[in-house]
């Protein structure tokens, strides 16, 4: 009896989880795998569309002739690229339609048009033409013949599933493309982001865990940037900050700040010098940052407020028999009870900025030095059209990702051992 | 000690003070007014005298007395260095100052006295700062935002600093950009298409979410531990990895272009939140409810229908709005589904808007306000469930 029940939990759960198990797995992870076999292919995009036979029908009626009609199809394969194999073509008329003088490709039946047009090379075109004349001798009712469409159909190669490889696109991504730069611009924005983000995050959160007026209303402005449409918000930004008529440049400019407008997003290299030493900071890049540790440090105020109103109040009563500072009972207790967030923090803040697209996309684009990897994926695949090499990046990132989780996990590991 | 307390307490505090007034001094420069100089100098100095006045008057002169005088003070100077300013800007002062020596009420002789007394000012002064300052930084782009979209293309060139709003040019000019992307734009197809795109996510992840979500939580299967870890591994999983294949796969199937493709997409990328959110729910509704449904002969699809779906409305309402606002604000995956105009999300037109070079900035505010509106409105509203949810499923972003 037991052993039937525990079946039955058994069915009763798969049958429950599956419909989610296979569309995640579906959507999620059959692209990882596919990314893979991708990228060892030599594909680009107008490749991707697989290639179809078509036509064009046309109906034309012939002078002093009622009772005959003229169809004139225009035939053609739609890729420029690939031949398509076994081409079958089917059309119906009304039923008293006959036709004259028939292609001997083609039989006639039952108002139906039957053709086998066999192999179309790539570009192929024809004009195909029928005469029809009816059997009762009455007329052609024009409307109804064109209201038909034409079927096709053709075999091809699906570009993707033939067993071609090359190494191109890896040699491409890592030699080719400036890749040590693109590495060190991804860590930056990445490693600064989730710091910055971080920092803040204390910060506010910090803040908040006092009482004062209107502490609920400041937490929930302080997630505005975090809940917001990111498309909405990377526009409001670089609305600020344009160079011409931004209301940042405006503002500094107006109280003599600033003489000329900075191009906060368009200019790679910005000469600082701070105490005496000149060197060059990335502005279009450090601008990108913050905007990034403004949008997502409230993901960090969140978890680490949570966890603050989670200390027992007694430690801090304890701290204050001793006599201790707001310094001391910050670096000696809050701080001690917060590290483990901020560890988990900073490994999810830190993959997913590594994996950031949207915001540097609407920002810059990818350009005056903010070229990260996610960007390169897009601009590998999409602006110049070349999906293996985008692909390629794409295993890139996921070998990256996997190399950071592997030490990241091994580093907490020790450091759990050691406690 | 205490004279070096006070000295501290009042430079302390007038550095708050000069903060206040400056973020003042910019909205009021963003209304068209010309102010070029912060005078930080001498607001400095003045905080410093106000404070330091504060601590040595005391308790000799009455509260609301002493605080008219150092506002009038203070407001008379300030009023001597920049003139012909508009009467509102002085009652801001006012306000600010009001604020300020109410803040500054609780440091008298006695606490200065105190042990810490310089470590404790500090951090409330900070904290004070920290509140003022990011709630500017945070709410400024918001603002400016929502008054762009109120302004006109030539406005904005004749003053660039001219943000004021003129209400008495009548409901239809005031309104005009919007007017404009709904009629020329077509966005009110578009708030259709992200409605019906958002809605219908949530709607399948939560058909598709509940049962799973039930099944590990309740239920003993081969595979259960494998299947909630990997749960969270694919959480992590970038969306931009995908990005490429199912571009390609969607494009051969003819899923471009559609709302139906980006409804799988979003719901396979919501569902692993969803999942993991409600069982955590679910696990915390006592059993013996359910064990009481199985005496009664009542299927899974009973139990779930009639028990678990009852018990967690809090749970599942907040996993829907989540959800929506993850799908609502969803932008890469309509980048890259989405180039025929009449398929749009909002999200995508407004991009769409901005790659034109010629569309008026205040048209794209006016596209993003409509654009983040809802989500804010969801978000204050519901404040209380999304807190919760976000802390304990994070969305991903």
């Amino acid at each position: 009896m037991n052993d039937t029940l525990a079946k039955t939990e058994k069915r009763t759960a798969y049958i429950l989880t599956l419909p989610a198990v296979f569309l995640v797995f579906a959507i999620v992870l059959f692209p990882i795998f596919a990314n893979v076999w991708i990228s060892f292919k030599e594909v680009e995009l107008k490749d991707i569309r697989i290639p179809e036979p078509r036509a064009k029908k046309i109906v034309k009626s012939i002078s002093g002739e009622t009772t005959k009609i003229k169809i004139l199809y225009k035939l053609r394969n739609s890729s420029l690229l690939q031949e398509i194999r076994d081409v079958t073509f089917q059309d119906k008329y009304p039923k008293n339609f006959q036709p004259k003088d028939l292609d001997k490709r083609c039989e006639f039946k039952k108002n139906k048009l039957n053709c086998k047009f066999g192999n179309w090379p790539a570009k192929y075109r024809e004009n195909f033409e029928v005469i029809f004349e009816t059997k009762d001798g009455s007329n052609v009712s024009k409307k109804e013949i064109k209201s038909i469409k034409p079927k096709l159909k053709g075999k091809s190669d699906n570009i993707l599933l033939n067993t071609k490889f090359t190494l191109k696109n890896f040699k491409k991504v890592l030699f080719e493309n400036e890749f040590i730069d693109l590495l060190l611009t991804t860590f930056y924005y990445t490693f600064f982001g989730t710091v910055g983000s971080i920092v803040f995050g204390i910060l506010t959160a910090q803040m908040v865990n006092q009482k004062f007026f209107g502490r609920t209303f400041m937490r929930s402005v302080l997630l505005f940037p975090y809940v917001a449409p990111v498309v909405a918000l990377a526009y409001t930004w670089e609305l600020l900050l344009d160079p011409n008529s931004g209301t940042l440049n405006s503002l500094l400019i107006n109280y003599q700040i600033i003489e000329t407008p900075i191009n906060l997003l368009g200019q790679k290299y910005i000469a600082v010098n701070i105490l005496g030493f000149d060197f060059k900071l990335r502005l279009a890049l450090t601008t990108v940052i913050i905007f990034e540790i403004w949008r997502y440090f409230p993901l960090a105020f969140l978890f680490i407020l949570a966890r603050l109103q989670a200390i027992p109040k007694e430690l801090y009563e304890a701290a204050d028999v001793d006599g201790a500072s707001p310094f001391q009972k910050f670096f000696k207790i809050t701080l001690p009870q917060i590290t483990a967030v901020i560890s988990i923090l900073f490994m999810i803040r830190f993959i997913w900025n590594f994996n950031k697209f949207e915001d540097v996309f609407l920002l810059t684009g990818g350009a005056s030095g903010t070229r990260t990897l996610p960007i390169n994926v897009y601009q590998q695949g999409f602006a110049i059209s070349d999906i293996g090499t985008g692909s390629a990046v794409s295993i890139v990132i996921v070998i990256l990702l996997l190399l950071f989780m592997f030490f990241y996990f091994k580093l907490l590991g020790k450091r759990v051992d050691e406690n | 000690m205490k004279t070096k307390n006070i000295i501290i307490f009042s430079i302390i505090s007038s550095f708050f003070l000069v903060s206040l007034i400056s973020i003042w001094k910019i909205l009021v420069t963003l209304q068209g007014i010309k102010l070029e100089n912060f005078n930080f100098q001498i607001i400095f100095l003045l905080g410093f005298l106000v404070s330091l006045a504060h601590v040595i008057i005391g308790n000799k002169l009455n509260y609301i007395l002493k605080l008219i005088i150092f506002s009038l003070i203070f407001i008379f100077i300030d009023g001597y260095l920049i003139q012909s300013m508009p009467i509102w800007y002085n009652i801001g002062v006012f306000l600010i100052l009001y604020f300020f020596i109410n803040k500054i009420k609780k440091f008298n002789n006695k606490i200065l006295e105190e042990e810490h007394s310089t470590q404790i000012i500090i951090f409330d002064f900070l904290t004070l700062f920290g509140i003022v300052l990011f709630s500017f930084v945070i709410l400024f782009p918001f603002y400016m935002m929502v008054v762009t979209s109120f302004k006109t293309q030539i406005a904005l060139l004749v003053n660039p600093l001219d943000f004021s709003i003129n209400f008495a040019q009548g409901f239809k000019d005031l309104f005009k950009s919007y007017f404009v992307i709904f009629k020329s734009y077509k966005f009110g197809k578009y708030i259709l298409t992200s409605t019906i795109v958002s809605l219908g996510t949530v709607f399948i992840t939560l058909v598709f979410a509940i049962p799973a979500a039930y099944a590990i939580a309740r239920l003993n299967f081969f595979g259960k531990t494998f299947l909630s870890t990997s749960i969270l591994i694919i959480y992590m999983f970038p969306a931009i990895v995908l990005v490429i294949p199912l571009y390609t796969v969607f494009s051969q199937l003819g899923l471009r272009n559609s709302i139906e493709g980006l409804l799988i997409v979003y719901t396979a990328t919501t569902l692993p939140v969803a999942i993991y959110m409600l069982q955590g729910y679910f696990k915390s509704i006592p059993k013996e409810l359910e064990e009481a449904a199985i005496l009664d002969k009542l299927s899974w699809f009973g139990i779930i229908t009639k028990i678990i779906i009852p018990l967690s409305i809090p749970a599942i309402s907040s996993v829907a709005l989540y959800v929506f606002m993850i799908a609502w604000n969803e932008f890469l995956f309509s980048l890259m589904f989405l180039d025929n105009p009449n398929s749009f999300t909002l999200s995508r037109a407004i991009q769409y808007l901005s790659g034109d070079a010629e569309t008026p900035r205040q048209y794209l505010m006016a596209g993003s306000v409509i654009v983040t509106l809802p989500v804010l409105f969801i978000f204050v509203y519901f404040e209380k469930y999304l807190v919760s949810g976000l802390t304990a499923g994070s969305v991903k972003g």
